[in-house]
């Protein structure tokens, strides 16, 4: 009988690669949530494992901060001509000079909460139906409720304590002209789990993931990467380490660690004894206890 | 180096376990799994200090484990849990899911829900109260459900001098009350969330036990059986059609296996239609299989040229469910709203839906004592209740002891789009 088991990294693959056929099965205009960071690459190796010999059925949306890792689009642009999928782009700039949106003052003005305006502008002008994301549960506590096939009110907006219960693995994907779903395949997965995953199928990724030299400055307990995009303070001293980033996000609110891991190998042996979430040194979380929540309530990633 | 290859290996030889936890409230059941969290070092320094600084924010002496699992904002002020949350932890053995939910009365929907995915479920009993009705409510659903493992966990023995005689009468107890269930497997564990005792690591305290800690259980209890090897059932999704000069004529049904081994050259008959062929292949990305079986998910090429698409089924030709379009089920009402009289709902079962009617409730469970109630029939959220549903098309479907994938259904309220009910087919 033992036969018949699945290694633990087998069966959250044919789960994910179940639920997007799903959504591919169950809505008539979905996209994937693509950002350049190794969750959004994993639902996109996915996805391709999924339509197999087709191509990916759905077209990819980068929600662009205009505060980029250069190494982030150089990757995107790369990996979007090779799957041959359409890259649509929001620009937050955009929403900014449209005046939808205004930016944040300050030293640590950064433009995450802001994404979400031009997120939502974004899904309505194309009549997304179903927005596909690489978020986990694992990452952070509200998370930790979310869905499968997670329902959004004709304002975006995401009510935890009315959500649709999921059971088996029937999904309920029907909604009202407005409304959308956002889906997420990587539900089940751990930090470790992604980073397995990537290193037993050899998915490429942003050479930002692996340890490399590069100025930076400490601020809030993190390493953060000099940019054209954050004010210096006078008394805050650019130097250079040697850092690798567990996450990719906005180049003003990413911090790095100090890492020699340089091979997927020995960042999954260092994710394996890290003391600290991935997203410890994400300024946006750290804002206060609830900050994840309030964002997704208002239609946040 | 050589060794570090080794860990990386022996992390991908990892079992998934998923499991759900009930219990009354102030059972223990938070501070049980921030224990187990705990104490398998699942916890981050910076989750830690969070609990910390939250603990010290409410005035508490000591570090709250339970604060770890307290998920959204509301329940973190009211102190309580209202939804299902997931955690997730592994040890070197498995990786564990948890489905955590609330042990309150009107969230019955919200256990269902947990258990519908679980291998096993951990019912906590307080060792001051012994089995109360919330255990017997648990026990029901976790037998209706079929969830296939139960560990009953005393907790709290530090509260009755760890006696060996409370656990035993507790064990009797539940013992002669489980006899009415259909759960295959209980064991029981006297344990101390609070302080640890036999969760993680053995309790010193309780020398006369002489069976596993809970964790050293959740890392042995055999899953390999849980899954339905036997009647082949695959519910197609969609079809891939690449269209391309590659794969012109490329066919592909895909799907995840609902249970059974298929293998290339099987003989096998697509439901509803009746259509017989042969598997031409068993395609993925990363190329043909030998054999599927469930969870797989996989396409399925056959050899001739039939019409097959989403909601068909593809089985094995001597082995077919039943076509039934008078249904009974075991139906857990989820929504406020209660059912209308002969209401019409949108029926969804595996990859098929059709529209149903309900032409009667035969009867209202009492979960805490199975008690048929024949004359109730006035049903809200969390009854549970046997109905009678005619479809206006015939499902393919098994009942829900002998396959939970093909057994189970859902009502969906088309106006408001709503999950109204889960369904185990009798
Ligand atoms: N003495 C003792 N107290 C416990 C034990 N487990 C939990 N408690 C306490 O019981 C109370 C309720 O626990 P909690 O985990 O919040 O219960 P929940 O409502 O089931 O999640 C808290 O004050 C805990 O500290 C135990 O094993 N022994």
């Amino acid at each position: 009988m033992s036969n018949y088991n699945l290694t633990h990294i087998k069966e959250l693959e044919a789960e994910a690669i179940y639920i997007l056929r799903e959504v591919f099965a169950q809505f008539e205009n979905p996209a994937i949530l693509f950002s350049g960071g190794k969750d959004s690459i994993c639902v996109a190796h996915l996805a391709r494992k999924a339509f197999f010999p087709s191509k990916i059925p759905f077209p990819f949306v980068h929600v662009d901060t205009g505060h980029n890792f250069p190494e982030t689009m150089d990757f995107r642009n790369k990996y979007v001509e090779e799957l041959g999928v359409k890259l649509i782009v929001g620009s937050v700039q955009k929403s900014i000079d449209d005046g939808a949106a205004a930016e944040e003052k300050g030293k640590n003005a950064n433009r995450n909460a802001i994404q979400t305006v031009t997120l939502l502008d974004t899904i309505e002008e194309h009549g997304f139906d179903a927005c596909i994301g690489g978020a986990r549960r694992d990452e952070e506590k509200a998370r930790a409720k979310e869905r499968f096939f997670s329902h959004r009110d004709e304002f975006g907006q995401w009510d935890p304590k009315n959500q649709r219960p999921e059971l088996w693995n029937i999904f309920n994907g029907r909604c009202h002209q407005g409304e959308h779903f956002r889906v997420f395949p990587l539900s089940n997965w751990t930090e470790m789990d992604v980073w397995q995953y990537i290193l037993s199928e050899n998915i490429a990724l942003p050479s930002l993931y692996f340890a490399h030299e590069r100025q930076v400055i400490r601020r809030s307990n993190t390493w953060l990467p000099v940019s054209d995009y954050i004010q210096i303070g006078d008394n805050e001293e650019i130097v250079t380490k040697k850092i690798r980033f567990r996450t990719l996000g906005d180049i003003t609110i990413t911090g790095g660690d100090e890492s020699d891991a340089d091979t997927l190998e020995k960042i999954v042996d260092e994710v394996a004894s890290a003391r600290q979430t991935e997203r410890g040194n994400r300024e946006d979380d750290k804002r206060s206890e609830t900050s994840m929540e309030d964002r997704k309530k208002q239609g946040y990633f | 180096m050589a060794n570090k290859k080794h860990d990386n290996n022996s992390y991908l030889d990892m079992e998934l376990l998923r499991f759900t936890t009930a219990g009354s409230v102030d059972d223990g059941k938070s501070t049980l799994i921030g224990r187990l969290l705990y104490d398998s070092k699942s916890i981050f320094e910076d989750q830690l200090d969070q609990v910390a600084k939250s603990s010290e924010r409410k005035g508490l002496e000591h570090t709250d484990l339970a604060l770890l699992t307290d998920g959204l904002k509301d329940e973190r002020e009211q102190g309580i849990t209202i939804d299902v949350a997931y955690r997730y932890f592994a040890t070197p053995k498995r990786k564990f899911i948890i489905a955590d939910t609330p042990g309150h009365i009107q969230y019955t929907r919200n256990m269902v829900t947990g258990a519908s995915t679980a291998n096993c479920a951990l019912l906590l009993v307080d060792a001051r109260k012994g089995v109360i009705e919330q255990t017997q409510r648990h026990s029901i659903i976790a037998s209706l459900l079929q969830i296939p493992h139960v560990v009953v966990c005393v907790n709290k023995m530090d509260l009755v001098d760890h006696s060996q005689e409370v656990f035993e009468k507790i064990k009797e107890d539940y013992e002669a009350f489980a006899s009415k269930l259909e759960v295959k497997d209980v064991r029981f564990i006297p344990i101390s969330a609070l302080n640890g005792d036999n969760v993680v690591n053995r309790s010193e305290n309780m020398p006369w036990y002489e069976g596993s800690t809970l964790l050293y259980t959740l890392e042995n209890i055999h899953i390999g059986s849980d899954h339905n090897h036997i009647d082949c059932r695959f519910p197609v999704q969609t079809v891939i059609r690449p269209k391309n000069d590659k794969y012109h004529d490329y066919r592909g049904y895909a799907g995840r296996i609902a249970s059974g081994v298929f293998k290339p050259g099987d003989e096998v008959t697509v439901v509803p239609s009746g259509f017989s062929s042969k598997i031409k292949s068993i395609d993925t990305f990363n190329g043909e299989v030998e054999e599927a079986f469930a969870p797989m998910s996989v396409s399925i090429q056959l050899e001739d040229d039939i019409d097959v698409g989403r909601g068909d089924m593809i089985v094995r030709t001597n082995n077919k469910p039943e076509p039934m379009q008078d249904i009974e089920a075991m139906i857990c009402w989820l929504n406020p709203q209660g059912p209308k009289p002969r209401a019409k709902y949108l029926l969804r079962h595996t990859t098929a839906e059709a529209k149903t009617m309900i032409k009667e409730i035969s009867y209202k469970l009492d979960i805490s004592t199975l008690h048929r109630n024949e004359k109730d029939k006035d049903i809200t959220a969390n009854d549970i209740c046997k109905m009678k549903l005619r479809t206006t098309k015939p499902l393919l479907a098994d009942s829900y002891k002998k396959n939970r994938i093909t057994g189970s259904l859902i009502l969906v309220d088309e106006a408001t789009n709503e999950t109204v009910a889960a369904g185990m087919i009798v």
